[in-house]
């Protein structure tokens, strides 16, 4: 499958990026790793007439300790972010979700910065970036803004981006409590999640169980009030809005859902 | 557009189309047929190459994206008539069965190797999980894999 006819422009900076977008609106769409837009493209589901390659921009390829939190360039792979010693240290849940991405082909081209921007609820980072309370930086012509994440994620593949800024940096606080977990249920390996879950700090963050990451905060709550992991893993599919397709049915994720949040919260406080 | 990229140690330069995958362009333009199009959906991994080094698919790479970079197909593996140890690891254990996956599972496990000298069995069975052998000839291509790491442990660094 080849995608519709395109013409391929590639940023030489930041700089450029934000010239050529201004200059082709709707009709560009920015190409980072490629392993989000150019399926979509190939299955004709998308359609740019503009693709603004970013994979020179290697200032944004970046991990860096800034005491409190850790910064990452939009462009760091997930293969990067995977085998970074410094996350691997600070903040375990990234790393280690980064490497449930995909396969590693596809980890290898990947980037943060895209599978954010892309916003597919079923996605790995999105929920773990969510339950690590990050928040997103965005660049346009007119300058940069800081966006919490809790703000980021609007829809189903839609972001509070404006048409016209670049992603350009994921900044990560480093967690107060050092439990953590990642879960994350597949027919095959390199599926995307059917249900998944990521907890940190008390944070529970829910893969593809409504249009949006979700944090489950009715669990949240029943921690706080001193509940046992099974006790609040009882409350996970409320407040979601689980689709159904070809692999499960609402009432199968919910209960996945369910599942999938007690092994989470015990293994977490496990690691506690 | 233009593309200039390394195949294999050797320069070209061509035009083609904006939209060209790699893929097609290391098949149709470079004549390199051993890389293979399976699913054509970033799933099966028939289609991997090493580019800077590392394993892609490259059906799910523009062959824009690729210009300026180094690709290796199965084809450059070898050289001076000497099969690269993985090559000779697939032959020794029987790694494959129709073959049709073989190069893109002989350039996946180039690339783990290249990450990870020594893996176990279970670190081999997850470095290959975006490869997919519908003969399911699995057991002897994680040998072949082992076999591959062991022989390159034998060779003085």
């Amino acid at each position: 499958m080849i995608p519709s006819s395109f013409t391929y422009q590639r940023a030489g900076s930041i700089e450029e990026a934000l010239a050529l977008v201004a200059e082709h609106g709707d009709d560009a769409k920015f190409l980072a790793g490629g392993h989000s837009l150019l399926p979509l493209m190939k299955l004709r589901l998308a359609a740019p007439e503009v693709i603004i390659d970013l994979g020179g921009l290697r200032e944004l390829s970046y991990i860096t300790d800034q005491g409190s939190y850790v910064a990452i360039g939009a462009l760091t792979r997930h293969h990067d972010v995977h085998s970074s010693g410094l996350l691997t240290r600070d903040i375990p849940l990234l790393a280690h979700a980064a490497g449930q991405v995909g396969d590693p082909q596809i980890r290898h081209r990947g980037t943060i910065g895209g599978s954010i921007a892309h916003a597919d609820p079923a996605s790995d980072l999105p929920a773990t970036l969510l339950a690590l309370d990050a928040s997103i930086v965005a660049r346009g012509v007119e300058g940069e803004r800081e966006i919490p994440i809790t703000e980021f994620f609007q829809g189903l593949f839609e972001t509070s981006l404006e048409p016209e800024e670049l992603l350009t940096e994921i900044r990560v606080p480093k967690p107060a409590s050092p439990g953590w977990s990642f879960q994350k249920f597949t027919q095959r390996a390199i599926d995307w999640a059917i249900v998944g879950c990521a907890v940190s700090s008390g944070r529970v963050a829910l893969v593809n169980m409504g249009g949006t990451p979700l944090r489950a905060t009715t669990v949240e709550q029943a921690l706080a009030g001193g509940a046992s992991p099974a006790e609040a893993a009882a409350h996970a599919a409320e407040g979601t809005s689980a689709a159904e397709d070809i692999r499960a049915t609402r009432a199968y994720r919910e209960h996945l859902a369910r599942v999938l949040v007690s092994r989470a919260l015990t293994e977490s406080a496990a690691r506690s | 557009m233009k593309v200039d990229l390394t195949v294999n140690g050797k320069d070209i330069s061509v035009d083609v189309e904006d939209r060209m995958l790699l893929v097609h362009l290391l098949r149709d333009v470079a004549g390199l047929t051993a890389t293979n199009v399976g699913c054509d959906t970033t799933s099966c991994g028939a289609c991997t190459v090493l580019l800077d080094g590392e394993s892609v698919k490259s059906c799910t790479v523009l062959a824009a994206q690729a210009s300026g970079h180094e690709v290796t197909t199965v084809e450059g593996l070898a050289a001076g008539g000497q099969m690269h140890p993985v090559q000779q690891a697939f032959h020794t254990q029987h790694g494959l069965q129709c073959g049709f996956c073989t190069p893109g599972m002989v350039m996946a496990i180039v690339s783990l190797l290249k990450e990870n000298p020594h893996p176990t069995e279970e670190q081999v069975r997850n470095g290959l999980e975006g490869n997919l052998c519908r003969c399911t000839g699995y057991h002897n291509i994680v040998r072949a894999a082992l076999t591959a790491a062991e022989a390159s442990s034998e060779v003085p660094a």
